[in-house]
């Protein structure tokens, strides 16, 4: 791939099979960190953060070595990176891309943002329905308040 | 089978809410019996609701069952002392149905998530209180023999008034037209006119009665309360406008029906107490039919 051998793309070094996944808002790196768990696991991770974007500011970069992600899992990090992008790679090929959408249900990653909610009282799993994809609204599945995009807190 | 339980308006379908209200009918025509005999019905009260709690445990008695629970006064034990998990969790042992009120919102859903009996929502803070919604539904039913095409005229404090916003969610079902009267710091809210927007509903906003009155098929009366008010010379200036007389009445429709989730303070006036289109004392009654149709429903006895 073009971008690939790109010098300054190469910033971290590559990997022979396992999952890239760019263009994630540097502010928000260690939140898909945390959400993936990635840092619980024991997969080989190399990661790059502030590196220039043409297209959005100051972006970052994850590289993690024989990790495979199912749709359901990676797209729990739409909230933090909706525009984050997948390279599948195997015998140091993109073999496959992806791109990640705002699943309908988020559960055990966002706060309400009510601070009269349940969630924020007792230990329950948070659960939003999403009304609205972009910008991103979600309807507290217990006190049925909305929480958008400018309130949204990862856990 | 998952326990069913009654948390919010919106988990009934229009034929379950149809069904209740004609068991609340039945029950009216005949309400003593002895349908509950053996079971217990838990009534948690975090914050006090005489009221309501009054009536539950009404309804209760009526249909021969017994009542267990308490009313919590001070409202900091909420956030303090044992968890609602672990007071569900043993009251399970105790109860039949739990009837939970308590001011942190949501936290009759997460009940009924662990509950192994139904719960019924008195009241989540300021999220939902559905068997207010559904006996309001009995009264209007009652009142004017349908459901359909209503006019429904709101007044008071629109803004804060979760009795008025479930029952607008409600009777949307069935093409109501709105009318909503309220100052203006106390208006309905955008997302309920939206609501209201995406199904084609009419509604008219007003500050002013007496313009909307005689199209009124009910009328919901609501209490403007001084601490909603962030300056409370605003409050003095408008809490004597919606206020109804009984004068006001003499050009209302015929079987128009006035409506009050109560307790009052002045905004209805007491003259108007003897006008026939006072409904607010029989509203409340019709609150125990409403409350013993719930609970049969809910436990799978009628
Ligand atoms: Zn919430």
């Amino acid at each position: 791939m073009k971008n690939m051998s790109d010098p300054k793309q190469l910033l971290v070094s590559a990997i022979e099979s396992g999952t890239v996944i760019d263009h994630i808002p540097a502010s928000t790196l260690f939140k898909v960190i945390k959400i993936l768990g990635l840092d619980r696991i024991r997969n080989q991770i190399t990661f790059g953060t502030n590196l220039e974007s043409k297209t959005d500011g100051k972006k970052a970069i994850i590289k993690i070595a024989g990790k495979f992600f199912e749709d359901d899992d990676i797209n729990r990090i739409a909230l933090v990176a909706p525009n984050a992008k997948l390279n599948i790679i195997r015998d140091y090929e993109v073999v496959e891309k992806r791109v990640v959408s705002v699943p309908d249900t988020i559960t055990a990653i966002a706060k309400c943002m009510n601070p009269k909610c349940i969630t924020n009282f007792e230990k329950v799993t948070t659960r939003f329905r999403v009304v609205s994809k972009k910008p991103v609204a979600l309807k507290c599945h217990y006190c049925e308040k909305i929480t958008d995009q400018e309130r949204l807190e990862i856990i | 089978m998952k326990t069913r339980s009654l948390v919010s308006i919106d988990d009934l379908s229009t034929e379950e809410i149809m069904k209740i209200l004609k068991l609340a009918a039945e029950f009216e025509k005949d309400p003593i019996s002895d349908i509950l005999h053996g079971k217990v019905v838990a009534t948690l009260f975090f914050e006090p609701s005489t009221r309501t709690r009054l009536s539950f445990e009404s309804a209760v008695n009526k249909l021969g069952g017994k009542v267990i629970g308490f009313t919590d006064s001070s409202s900091s034990s909420v956030t303090k002392g044992e968890t609602l998990n672990d007071t569900i969790r043993t009251v399970n042992n105790y109860a039949d149905l739990i009837v939970m009120r308590h001011p942190i919102e949501g936290s009759a859903r997460y009940a009924s998530e662990i509950s192994t009996v139904p719960v019924i929502n008195a009241g989540d803070g300021a999220n939902q209180h559905p068997t207010q919604t559904l006996l309001d539904l009995y009264s209007i039913l009652k009142t004017q023999g349908t459901l359909d095409k209503l006019n429904i005229c709101m007044v008071g404090d629109l803004k804060y008034g979760r009795t008025v916003h479930s029952l607008l969610m409600a009777m949307s079902r069935w093409k109501t037209s709105f009318n909503f009267v309220a100052p203006e710091e106390l208006m309905m809210p955008d997302e309920y006119k939206m609501y209201l927007n995406n199904l084609g509903l009419d509604y008219y906003e007003t500050a002013d009665l007496n313009e909307v009155i005689n199209m009124a098929d009910i009328i919901y009366m609501t209490r403007v309360q001084r601490e909603r008010f962030s300056d409370p010379m605003e409050y003095e200036k408008v809490k004597n406008a919606y206020v109804l007389y009984d004068h006001m009445l003499s050009e209302t429709k015929p079987g128009m029906k006035i409506l009050h989730p109560l307790p009052r303070v002045n905004e209805i006036n007491t003259d108007v107490d003897a006008n026939d289109k006072a409904y607010y004392f029989e509203q409340a009654l019709n609150g125990v039919f409403t409350r013993q149709a719930i609970i049969c429903t809910l436990l799978g006895l009628k």
